[in-house]
């Protein structure tokens, strides 16, 4: 029967990666594209005070999930700043870290959104059916939510998806 | 015309696999010498028709033929010819593509130099290694193919990913490919063996060569790997625990595991069913290595190409490949019998608690790999385990591994004395684990238990390697290269260990904000910013940062960080070139942070104590595996 057992434990290995291989999010189109931005009342990451959902309303903004044990988001770090620099409004959610983590990771690779909220136990982020980090979504004016990025935005395609819709929607006025 | 003529000569490489793979294997069956004899001449057609297909693809990217869109979306007319060069595998296709050409370099290998084998063990060999390359030509032709045209034809293509414009990390895959590929070779002696149903000691001597260069090259891949992610990613630090970097060091120990095993099969016969398993697992380790990074089932900064289509193909050549392997192994390993003998107390003892604790350290990275994937899969998130959890773990598992390393190779065969090693290790291990406590102290003036043990255990390792070296010459006329091989290894372990205990206790890192003429002090070093010009390069423009590091006033050294913007590339993502000054005892490193206001720039600097021992540890590892196999005794069998 020994004989068997790497035999056995290879086998459950597999069903494992195809179980892997159809869940990847980068085949899940999101549901609440075309709908309003689910509602949330969030602790501010920097200091005290809450963000209500109702203020993401009113201009085009970028909702960016990340977090501080994600390499991935530093990786796209440098274009969501860029993207600040260019005058996009950008909220930071800041998913399932600690506190201090995260403080200390913007202090080192700076710091480009207008408010970062806090989502310490993820509860939020389900109902903005968030994966894992990073993925952005793109909010218009009336608090629709118009696109979402799953995976960097650094990413060449990812990154050119994004600013067509940007475009699209943004008319004369960013 | 030329990439056509690529595309044929993969396809004409891909009907010769098919032919290497499964005429011999019948011969070897039925005893038919004229089936067994196609053999080797297949491997070498195999080997010049992938040739010319590389050929084709590298002169594309030459030449700018940007109707190829493989060409087109990784190359541009600015891009220098080296990163032309490199480009042919800076991506999926292309990667895919080296891996075909180096298995076929390996087979090639193994038939010139191989010659001395029984003539059907030889065309088992060669037909198992043809076997893996048809399912790599096939995965080529069928999902990836690097030929492909577009209609019409860009004017200019994207730029390669600027990260891998780096020349560290233009030689990286290659040599982890090496390493991959290299461990075929042991794979498919194994298979061969149990196929045969002679699983004697032969089958270990004629593949241990073999395994320690493979072994060699991944150390080396390896050690570039994270040389290059130190220098281009900016963050100052060298392993990320990433699952891509896991990939690569999965098969990196269980292939040292099986460096080991193979030592005590050949030289004693033992363990031999363990070490066919451990043959077939650091192959599998390798495709499994594919897998994650070509399917993107574990997201991560390395997988720069990911496609589902893909990962459904190499998951079903995993099954066959693992799968029968690992079915014919439960079939045929009942009939093997160890022979030697040996007591608890004895260096085959030694080496099997080797494997048990370096098969312990996979297993905890393959976890900590997979755990996110099991959690993804059961639908409660997406999550990493990250450095916390491995950094525990490999804490925990390195201590045994340490210790063992000192007593191990002083061990004899078969059974030892335990008064003897204790006699001749008590001094060395009191004196080396007092010094190694009191250095924290004497470094800066407070005691840490945990940086005492890692440099207690670096001394440990390297005084007991010496002790052995000394008997060595003492009692014998002769140093074969194999020992001094070994000897040089496990130093390189020494390295590796008091470079990460130093790195892991006194770095020290800080994020500062400089106008142009002020300085800041980190670790007694003055760090004075000069200011910021702009550079051009061949194709990408850069701020480089110029900083003056004094040691006491005077001036040691100019670091030149830069923040790169390259041309071609549709999103702004600028890149981090970091300047660093290197020595033995430390490195002083600074990158490019942002722009704070009119001349002031944020900056990142570290202190980086003796960091440059961790690649010189892995160099000195690959070194003592090419003087392993460069012993006498291998190259006499060879004739």
């Amino acid at each position: 029967m020994q004989r068997f057992m790497p035999l056995i434990i290879f086998g459950l290995l597999v069903v494992l990666l195809a179980v892997g291989l159809t869940m990847d999010p980068r085949l899940v189109p999101s549901p609440l594209i075309g709908k309003p931005a689910p509602a949330f009342e969030l602790p501010l990451l920097n200091g005290e005070g809450v963000f209500n959902s109702e203020e993401l309303k009113g201009k085009i903004t970028l909702l960016n999930v990340w977090a501080s044990w994600c390499y991935a988001c530093r990786q796209e770090h440098e274009v969501v700043k860029q993207l600040a620099r260019s005058g996009m409004n950008i909220v930071g959610f800041n998913y399932k870290d600690k506190k201090q983590d995260a403080q200390q990771w913007l202090a080192q690779l700076g710091n480009p959104y207008q408010v970062v909220v806090a989502d310490e136990d993820g509860r939020a982020a389900i109902d903005w059916g968030v994966y894992g980090a990073p993925e952005t979504f793109l909010i218009d004016k009336d608090g629709i939510i118009r696109h979402k990025v799953i995976g960097p935005v650094s990413d060449q395609k990812n990154f050119d998806d994004l600013m067509a819709v940007v475009k699209e929607i943004s008319g004369d006025n960013l | 015309m030329i990439p056509e003529i690529g595309l044929f000569a993969l396809i004409i490489a891909f009907g010769i696999a098919i032919v290497q793979g499964v005429v011999p294997l019948v011969g070897a069956a039925r005893n038919d010498a004229t089936m067994i004899s196609l053999a080797r001449p297949a491997a070498w057609a195999q080997l010049l028709f992938v040739s010319i297909a590389y050929a084709a693809l590298t002169h594309a990217f030459v030449v700018h033929d940007f109707s190829v869109l493989y060409v087109s979306r990784h190359s541009n007319l600015v891009q220098p010819l080296m990163y032309r060069i490199s480009g042919v595998w800076g991506s999926h296709e292309g990667s895919m593509l080296l891996w075909a050409l180096i298995l076929s370099i390996w087979t090639t290998a193994v038939a010139i130099y191989s010659r001395g084998l029984p003539a059907a063990l030889m065309a088992r060999v060669l037909a198992v290694m043809g076997l893996i390359s048809v399912g790599f030509y096939a995965f080529m032709l069928w999902t990836s193919n690097p030929f492909e045209r577009i209609f019409p034809a860009p004017a200019d293509g994207n730029a390669l990913n600027p990260l891998l414009q780096d020349p560290g990390l233009a030689f990286h895959p290659p040599m982890l490919y090496m390493g991959y590929v290299g461990f075929s070779v042991a794979f498919a002696f194994a298979v061969a063996a149990l196929l045969g149903g002679k699983l004697d000691a032969t089958w270990a001597r004629w593949s241990r060569p073999w395994t320690t260069v493979a072994w060699s090259f991944l150390t080396f891949g390896i050690a570039l790997g994270s040389w290059w992610a130190y220098n281009e990613l900016g963050w100052g630090g060298w392993w990320f625990w990433d699952p891509v970097e896991n990939a690569s060091f999965m098969p990196w120990l269980v292939g040292t595991a099986l460096i080991h095993s193979l030592a005590s099969t050949e030289k004693r016969g033992v363990f031999k069913s363990w070490t066919v398993l451990l043959a077939i697992l650091a192959f599998s380790m390798s495709l499994l290595g594919t897998f994650i990074v070509r399917s993107g089932v574990l997201v991560s900064v390395h997988a720069f190409a990911t496609d589902p289509s893909r990962g459904v193909f190499i998951l079903i050549f995993l099954c066959i490949v693992i799968g029968s392997s690992l079915a014919l192994y439960a079939w045929r390993s009942g009939s093997v019998v160890s022979t030697g003998r040996f007591t608890w107390f004895s260096r085959e003892t030694a080496l099997l608690l080797n494997n048990v604790i370096l098969l312990t350290a996979t297993t905890a990275v393959f976890v900590g790999t997979m755990y996110p994937l099991v959690v993804d899969a059961l639908g409660i998130g997406k999550i990493s385990v990250g450095r916390p959890y491995f950094d525990t773990m490999f804490a925990l598992v390195s201590m045994p591994l340490i210790l063992l390393l000192g007593i191990g190779p002083a061990m004899r065969w078969k059974s030892d004395n335990s008064q003897r090693i204790i006699k001749s290790l008590a001094i060395i291990f009191a004196a080396s684990l007092s010094v190694g406590i009191m250095l924290p102290f004497v470094i800066d003036g407070v005691f840490n238990i945990a940086t005492g043990l890692g440099l207690a255990g670096a001394l440990w390792i390297a005084i007991t390697t010496l002790q052995s070296l000394y008997h060595r010459i003492k009692t014998s006329s002769r140093l074969p290269l194999s020992f001094l091989g070994m000897i040089l290894a496990h130093l390189g372990m020494a390295m590796f260990v008091a470079g990460v205990t130093m790195v892991m206790t006194y770095h020290q890192e800080k994020d500062v904000r400089l106008e142009p003429g002020a300085t800041y002090e980190l670790s007694g070093y003055e760090f004075k910013f000069i200011g910021v010009k702009n550079v051009d390069g061949p194709n990408y423009t850069a701020q480089e940062g110029h900083l003056e590091v004094r040691d006491q006033g005077e001036k040691i050294a100019d670091l030149y960080p830069q923040k790169r913007a390259y041309s071609g590339m549709g999103s702004p993502m600028p890149m981090t070139e970091a300047s660093v000054d290197t020595n033995m005892v430390r490195d002083l490193y600074a990158a490019m942070g942002e722009q704070l206001g009119d001349t002031a720039w944020s900056l990142r600097l570290y202190y980086k104590p003796m960091i440059s021992w961790i690649w010189l540890g892995c160099l000195f590892m690959t070194v003592g595996g090419v003087l392993a196999v460069s012993d006498r005794r291998y190259r006499q069998k060879r004739s």
